[in-house]
């Protein structure tokens, strides 16, 4: 049977639930923007941040939003990349998606700076040794390069160019994913990172939170304008679901089985994973909400074979992914701050500031709201992506997007 | 152009003389002076020809915490309320060693190494070292990031959470900036010890020795050959500026 050609459409009209669903955002966005601007006005002493954590709730949101972002381009890279035609279709969304998420999560890091007004001296002054100045450069890039991979895609004429600009854009995502990583891989002085594994694992992780984003989207655009989604993309994306998930538990676990086997590192590993010394939040949410929720059910939603057969779970394990890596975040980014710097191995410590002890971190209203702004945004920037260029499929029967399907 | 530039020197030379003998009047009696060769003029660069380290000896220090206070009073840092977001730029430490009970108290502060973390990451290069050893951060590029506090190894780092008031003149510090001990660079660059090192000495105590490490003839660097000194944390390779006799 022959393949029917895919048709890209933009959402025609502007139906009342979408012109909602864009003020909602906006409006989600604008609270996340004032809620900056109020941090920045009162001082970061209204958010929950303080000498001892001093990365807070709108990095674990921020960081969460990169990585995806990275993760989500993936679907373009399998098409592009590795020829698989049947994710052909889901490539220009793939791109805006990662867009999108990249936009929202930069946006959030930049607002918690404490003088955002001073972005522009990352230009005018720059130290090209500190990852967060490659990383400037790494977003930015990403940006340029998936726009232009867009570009490929969409225009007939620049079709030819598409793999190669998606080879370019996959190794570049894989750098971007690597630098983001390490910019707690290479913090030698706190025991919790100073590890090279970070580099591999958020890529790993990238994959599944950027897909599990994706599907969500997918899932919403396809049941808003009512555009058929297929059973075959469906399961296949499932199946990634599954295997990514399972990547990143694999590195995780090895992230913890090393630092078990290393004496130096068994304070730490107590204090993430059975609460001992003040670490009982973490422990909670790296069982729980990591491994539990976010790792070991959508695993076995997926090779049970329930997700394949039921929308609803595929896309609760999709959600489950997200929790899991929000949770992933906070134990990594909070929990590694929390954890006391180790000055005198085999001594107690104490002082005036908190040495020796567990930081102390009640994430604020303020810090929260800027973290679901920078979210708001990337969603924000899809819905409106999607209506006014043609990123989505009309179609993605099982007839259109595999040649050999026969009903 | 020659006999102008001799007389410029000669300028030069009375001035840090007279400086430095200001500043001998103005010491109490016991100070070590650093000698009239350290002081700086405000317009001559910073060379790598000295090292400005301190050397802590723990057996001499004891639970007062003078050197904080004096540090405190000198930059201006004052109590904002909330000890979790006030920022300290030098504090005591105890250190307690589990098997042997023994106690170790000291000062911590910014530990000015050679190759600090805090400069590394900075994106802007805000967090810098000077020539002569001593790790700053600039206040007009800091851009608040707080990478350079994840980084530090010795947690020496303050971040501004609220407006700052009732600044002293040298030391500027500002709401959304990072910031932490400059070994009292205002000092040092007019021939005077940190006002930590003042402070201890002061009391009697003379737990801490600030000085030359390149100079082979100073107090510090005499002492470091005849008794050592130990870096905390010297497994980082840091090659820390200040050093600790008793850890």
């Amino acid at each position: 049977m022959a393949k029917t050609k895919v048709k890209y459409l933009a959402v025609e009209g502007l139906p009342k639930g979408y012109l909602l669903l864009l003020g909602v955002l906006g409006l989600s966005t604008l609270i996340g923007v004032l809620s900056a601007h109020h941090m920045e006005t009162e001082g970061h002493i209204i958010t929950g941040m303080n000498n001892q954590i001093v990365w807070g709730l709108p990095h674990v949101f921020a960081v969460f939003l990169i990585v995806a972002a990275s993760g989500a381009l993936n679907i373009a890279s399998i098409s592009s990349v590795f020829k698989r035609p049947i994710y052909k279709p889901l490539a220009r969304l793939s791109g805006v998606v990662a867009i999108a998420l990249l936009v929202g999560g930069v946006m959030v890091l930049v607002l918690d700076l404490g003088r955002p007004d001073r972005l522009l001296v990352t230009i005018t002054h720059v130290n090209p040794k500190s990852i967060f100045t490659w990383n400037i450069v790494l977003y930015s890039g990403f940006i340029g390069v998936v726009v232009v991979y867009l570009w490929m895609m969409m225009e007939r004429k620049m079709n030819a160019y598409s793999r190669p600009v998606g080879i370019a854009a996959f190794i570049w995502r894989l750098v971007l994913t690597t630098g983001t990583g390490s910019i707690f891989g290479f913090l030698v002085a706190r025991q919790g990172y100073d590890a090279a594994i970070y580099a591999p694992m958020f890529i790993v992780m990238s994959f599944a939170y950027g897909l599990a984003v994706f599907i969500l989207i997918l899932f919403a655009a396809y049941k808003a304008t009512n555009r058929e989604l297929g059973d075959k993309v469906v399961q296949r994306l499932a199946a990634l679901l599954g295997i990514f998930s399972t990547g990143a538990l694999f590195f995780v676990a090895v992230y913890h089985l090393t630092n078990l086997y290393a004496t130096e590192h068994h304070g730490w590993d107590a204090f993430v994973l059975l609460g001992r010394n003040g670490g009982g939040v973490y422990a909670t949410v790296f069982w729980l909400v990591q491994v539990i929720l976010g790792s070991l059910v959508p695993i076995a939603l997926v090779f049970s074979g329930l997700a394949h057969q039921s929308r609803k779970l595929l896309g609760l394990a999709a959600a489950l992914v997200i929790l899991g890596g929000f949770g992933q975040m906070y134990v990594t980014i909070i929990g590694g701050q929390a954890y006391p710097l180790v000055l005198f191995p085999g001594s107690e410590i104490t002082s005036s500031f908190f040495d020796g002890v567990a930081g102390s971190y009640s994430p604020s209203i303020w810090e929260f709201l800027l973290g679901l702004g920078g979210f708001s945004l990337a969603l924000a920037i899809v819905a409106f992506a999607v209506k006014i260029l043609p990123f989505l499929p009309e179609s993605l029967a099982d007839s259109v997007v595999d040649p050999h399907h026969s009903d | 152009m020659s006999s102008n530039n001799d007389s410029k020197r000669s300028r030069r030379t009375f001035l840090k003389g007279t400086a430095a003998v200001a500043t001998g009047l103005a010491l109490a009696p016991g100070v070590r002076l650093l000698g009239v060769a350290q002081a700086k003029a405000d317009d001559e660069a910073v060379t790598g020809a000295v090292r400005w380290g301190l050397l802590i000896d723990t057996a001499k220090c004891s639970d007062c915490d003078v050197c904080v206070e004096a540090c405190h009073a000198e930059n201006g840092v004052k109590d904002q309320g909330d000890p979790e977001t006030t920022p300290q730029w030098i504090r005591k430490l105890m250190a307690k060693d589990k098997m042997t009970g023994h106690v170790v108290t000291l000062p911590m502060m910014c530990q000015h190494c050679e190759h600090p973390p805090c400069v590394d990451v900075c994106p802007t290069g805000a967090s810098f070292r000077r020539a002569d050893g001593i790790v700053l951060v600039d206040r007009h590029i800091c851009i608040g990031c707080r990478y350079c506090m994840m980084a530090c190894p010795y947690k020496a780092r303050s971040f501004e959470h609220v407006d700052v008031t009732d600044q002293a003149p040298h030391a500027p510090r500002g709401k959304g900036t990072v910031e932490s001990c400059t070994m009292c660079v205002h000092r040092v660059d007019k021939g005077r010890e940190p006002a930590c090192v003042e402070a201890c000495n002061s009391t009697g105590q003379g737990a801490m020795v600030f000085g030359d490490l390149k100079d082979s003839t100073s107090s510090i660097s005499m002492a470091l050959a005849e008794h050592g000194g130990k870096q905390i944390r010297a497994d980082l390779g840091l090659n820390t500026g200040v050093r600790y006799r008793g850890i």
